[in-house]
């Protein structure tokens, strides 16, 4: 998608082979990932998924058991941090508290054969660059959350480093404060073109934020791709449940190209599936359509409204429906179509299952 | 899982590189790892095999503790120990309780006030409390007609001298699990109709069950182990820490004082594991969001309160008014006139002011080198990277001297630093073996209060710095010592009052030079000379008073410097 990835030539850092045991547990389960210069990685997933142990294996801070990790061509494996070309930041900012700003943010670079007003002036570079100039006489404890944490950005990226790691950096904000920071880190980096990877358990803050994610359950990589292509393609079941809202629907393949759900034939992708195989149906409920539709379309069938959610900006319908038995869909409807329409409770409707957006998964999937 | 494990068998496991920073970490582990060893480890250990070893250094076997179990003076000690340990717990955990709670669940006026008062104990040689019981209770006391007829000298005065010299503990203990309460558990409790007394049996005491349970252990452990009560006031009844100094100091038979302070070990070393166990459910209890409870005034609760805690602080203060009037007295009781007659410390056996001035050396070298030994090693111990085994042992061996009495400490260090092929043997009766019994005897809990203060910390300041390629010292030195600063100075201030009133250890390694004014009091009240002791006594008390007081102002001053950067 973004440039950075279609850049040709050796990726950034190669990690391969990576596991991780803590006593007989396994964290990380044979890692492999190539990330490129300039690239935003996002490592999503929910707690306990191995990405921040991926992380500190990267920077050092907790070394893999087995696997290798290269950065810029070298063979970091077993380097401890300060050895490494890293600079990082934390949800809990570290800070150090007895420190102005700008000694913060200069602590880098000392011992660095860089002269006092040269500091300064670097300093001051790296306030203004994170939008907090003026501020440097102040400790940390008096500036928010979000200031906080620009400063540990300034801090981190104040010896320009390689590569940025960002440990779950705005997860402790404010949920208003932290939409506006993601668009600021976000524009910082392409300005830096420094390669960086986030850790998150936040999607939206993912699709957002990321040149490319990659999703992590149970110590494994679950799918590396674009946001796009994750939300639209999620390859395993697991994803496409994780990322945004999707419908879960038993079924089985009947002939190529065709699945039952109930009683209803659904026409879809099947991937090769053999006949007869049992497979859960994924859709979005944002693709499910109820307006315009007649019953000649593919993929059409007659259901009742037997539950309405307001949300907001849309509505979620529950659509229950003779042919498909015990599964029901929800389908999210926009506050105008609902206007237009006026669709309430109880109403029957002709609902479509646009073939494009079905998804197939083999066996059953169990998801709270 | 098995994939996994059979890669990790199949693939070489990467054995991380150590940083120059990680190298020096842990020299500088080694080197207060070995100090705790040659401290602490190895003289427990020679203490050991002594007590299986007969005069002449043969293996005998547990011939010697055959043969203490055997002599019936020397058992009917254990039985002396437990009983006084016993009453002594029973007695100051009820106090201390009523007392914590007065403090926390009542609005009596000047609780900081009585607070400080309850801490007067700790600044002052465990027998002093013995001496003032002697010129309140003796043969010629002030007051000896309210005792009926019975002698202060035996369990009686070894007990009230106890739960003075205990109460302090339990009360510091008992408040701050009074003080975790959450008023939520009381308003429901409330508003399902329960009496006051279902409340209290059924909220406050499950609340701080654990607070008492360590106090319990903490006094039964102090009791058991104090020498100088039962040494002053303890007339022929004997217990096992007296015992002890009996069997070295009087009849020079180490084996036998070797078999006793094994015996001692015992209920040290179980109340100290208890006291883990419940230390640890105890921190479980706290909840983020507990909403403090807020006293409300109650008259008639609050006036009982007030009168209890009056009493139980003219008791604290009265023993010392005792002591310095005893110490002004120029002949009691024959002259009561007043004079500082007894503080001419020099014209009598004991050491003389020299033992005054060597306390105060003694007690700086402990709290300047000590503390510099402790917080560092607790930094190791919890921002090393790697080294696990290495951090473990460590930390093992740092939390050992809580559980070794200080009678059995100073006598394991005559088996090692006195036996003819150590190579350390010179520092026998020196200042710095003092310094360095006394640093050792302290350790834990100041290891504790470093650890404490370290964990406060963010985890990721270590991580951060070795980002920015800054060596680990530089952060150590800018940022977790000013931040730890307070935590520091009570640690320095901890190990001040403690080598000030110390006798246990000291009392079997101070040599001809290096007399000190805790040793002194007791060998001038051996002497008779009760009135010189009072006086040397209190000179102790004023000396630890007066730092602490600096303390409290030094905090202040440094809390308004700070207060900047501070998150409060």
């Amino acid at each position: 998608m973004s440039e950075a990835q279609q850049a040709p030539g050796e990726p950034y850092l190669r990690i391969s082979g990576l596991t991780k045991m803590f006593g007989p547990f396994a964290a990380l389960k044979d890692i492999s990932l190539e990330i490129f210069e300039g690239e935003f990685v996002c490592f999503l997933g929910p707690s306990g998924c191995g990405k921040t142990t991926l992380l500190r294996a990267i920077a050092g801070l907790d070394i893999q058991t087995t696997g290798t990790v290269e950065q810029a061509g070298c063979d970091i494996s077993a380097l401890p941090p300060a050895e490494r070309d890293f600079g990082i930041v934390f949800q809990s900012y570290a800070l150090f508290p007895n420190m102005s700003v700008a000694k913060n943010v200069a602590y880098g670079l000392e011992n660095r054969k860089m002269s006092k007003a040269d500091i300064r002036r670097r300093v001051n570079e790296l306030l203004e660059l994170v939008g907090l100039p003026e501020q440097g006489d102040k400790y940390p404890s008096q500036l928010s959350g979000g200031q906080q944490q620009r400063i540990a950005l300034a801090r981190a990226i104040a010896v320009s480093p390689g590569l940025l790691l960002l440990d779950e950096p705005l997860s402790a904000l404010d949920a208003k404060v932290r939409v506006h920071l993601r668009h600021e880190v976000k524009s910082l980096q392409r300005r830096l073109g420094i390669t960086t990877i986030m850790v998150t358990h936040d999607q939206e803050e993912a699709l957002t934020m990321a040149d490319r994610i990659v999703v992590m359950d149970h110590g494994k990589i679950e799918q590396i791709g674009t946001p796009l292509e994750i939300y639209r393609e999620p390859g395993t079941s697991f994803v496409a449940d994780f990322i945004g809202t999707m419908n879960f629907v038993p079924g089985s393949v009947r002939g190529p190209g065709r699945v039952s759900m109930g009683e209803l034939e659904l026409v879809c992708d099947t991937d090769g599936l053999a006949d007869g195989a049992h497979v859960t149906i994924a859709v979005r409920p944002e693709d499910i359509v109820v307006q315009g539709v007649t019953a000649e379309d593919e993929n059409v069938y007659p259901a009742q409204v037997c539950g309405l959610e307001f949300l907001g900006s849309f509505v979620r319908a529950e659509l229950a429906s003779e042919v498909t038995g015990e599964s029901r869909l929800l389908a999210d409807l926009s506050i105008n179509l609902m206007r237009h329409q006026s669709i309430a409770e109880g109403d029957s409707l002709l609902v479509r299952v646009p073939k494009e957006h079905i998804r197939i998964y083999r066996g059953s999937v169990s998801h709270e | 899982m098995s994939r996994a494990a059979a890669e990790v068998l199949s693939a070489p496991i990467v054995k991380p590189k150590a940083s120059r920073d990680d190298r020096m970490m842990r020299a500088f582990m080694g080197v207060i790892g070995v100090y705790l060893l040659v401290s602490l480890a190895l003289p427990l250990y020679v203490m050991l095999s002594k007590s299986l070893e007969d005069h002449d250094g043969a293996f005998v076997g547990i011939a010697n503790y055959i043969e203490y179990f055997s002599t019936p003076a020397l058992a009917y000690s254990i039985n002396n120990s437990l009983y006084i340990a016993t009453v002594t717990t029973v007695i100051t955990v009820v106090l201390a309780f009523t007392f914590a709670y007065a403090l926390t669940r009542s609005c009596i006026p000047f609780k900081g006030l009585f607070k400080s008062i309850t801490m007067i104990p700790i600044l002052v040689p465990s027998l002093l409390p013995g001496i003032a019981l002697v010129y309140l209770f003796g043969n010629q006391g002030l007051i000896t007609g309210l005792l009926m007829g019975n002698s202060i000298y035996g369990p009686i005065g070894i007990v009230i001298a106890e739960v003075f010299f205990t109460l302090p503990h339990a009360i510091i203990i008992i408040i701050t699990s009074l003080s975790i309460a959450d008023s939520r558990l009381y308003e429901a409790a409330i508003s399902l109709r329960a009496s006051k007394l279902r409340i209290f049996f059924t909220v406050t005491i499950p609340g701080c069950r654990y607070g008492l349970i360590s106090a319990a252990f903490v006094v039964f452990t102090l009791a058991i182990t104090d020498f100088g009560a039962p040494k002053v006031i303890g007339g022929d009844f004997n217990v096992l820490a007296t015992d002890i100094y009996k069997q070295v100091i009087g009849q020079q038979n180490f084996e036998m004082g070797a078999v006793v302070s094994v015996v001692l070990l015992i209920p040290a070393v179980l109340a100290f594991m208890v006291d883990r166990v419940v230390q640890r459910k105890q921190v479980a209890l706290l909840s983020a969001r507990a909403v403090p409870l807020e006293p409300q005034p109650k008259r008639g609760f609050d006036l009982v309160m007030l009168g209890y805690v009056v009493l139980v602080s003219i008791f604290l203060i009265g023993m010392l008014a005792v002591c310095q009037y005893a110490a002004l007295v120029k002949f009691y009781p024959y002259d009561l006139s007043l004079g500082l007659h007894n503080y001419r410390f020099d014209v009598m056996d004991g050491g003389g002011w020299d033992a005054y001035y060597n306390s105060i050396k003694m007690a700086l070298y402990t709290a300047f080198f000590g503390t510099i030994v402790v917080f560092s090693g607790a930094y190791l111990v919890e921002k090393g990277r790697g080294f696990r085994h290495g951090r473990a042992a460590f930390q093992f061996l740092a939390m050992m001297p809580m559980a070794v009495p200080g009678l059995v400490l100073g006598l394991a260090y005559i088996f090692f630093f006195n036996h003819p092929d150590n190579p350390l043997g010179f520092l026998y009766h020196t200042m710095a073996i003092l310094v360095i019994s006394t640093i050792t005897h302290f350790y834990t809990v100041s290891h504790l209060t470093a650890l404490t203060a370290l964990k406060q910390l963010d985890a990721e300041f270590e991580a951060v710095a070795s980002s920015l390629k800054q060596p680990f010292y530089k952060t150590f030195v800018r940022v977790t010592v000013p931040v730890c600063l307070p935590a520091i100075l009570d640690i320095s201030i901890y190990l001040f009052v403690n080598a000030m009133t110390t006798v246990s250890a000291v009392i079997f390694l101070y040599g001809p030079d290096t007399n000190l004014a805790s040793v002194a009091v007791l060998n001038m009240d051996d002497a008779g000379d009760i009135a010189p002791a009072a006086a040397m006594g209190m000179m102790i008390f004023y000396t630890a008073a007066g730092v602490r007081v600096l303390h409290y102002f030094g905090s202040r001053w440094l809390e308004r410097r700070t207060q900047a950067w501070r998150v409060r």
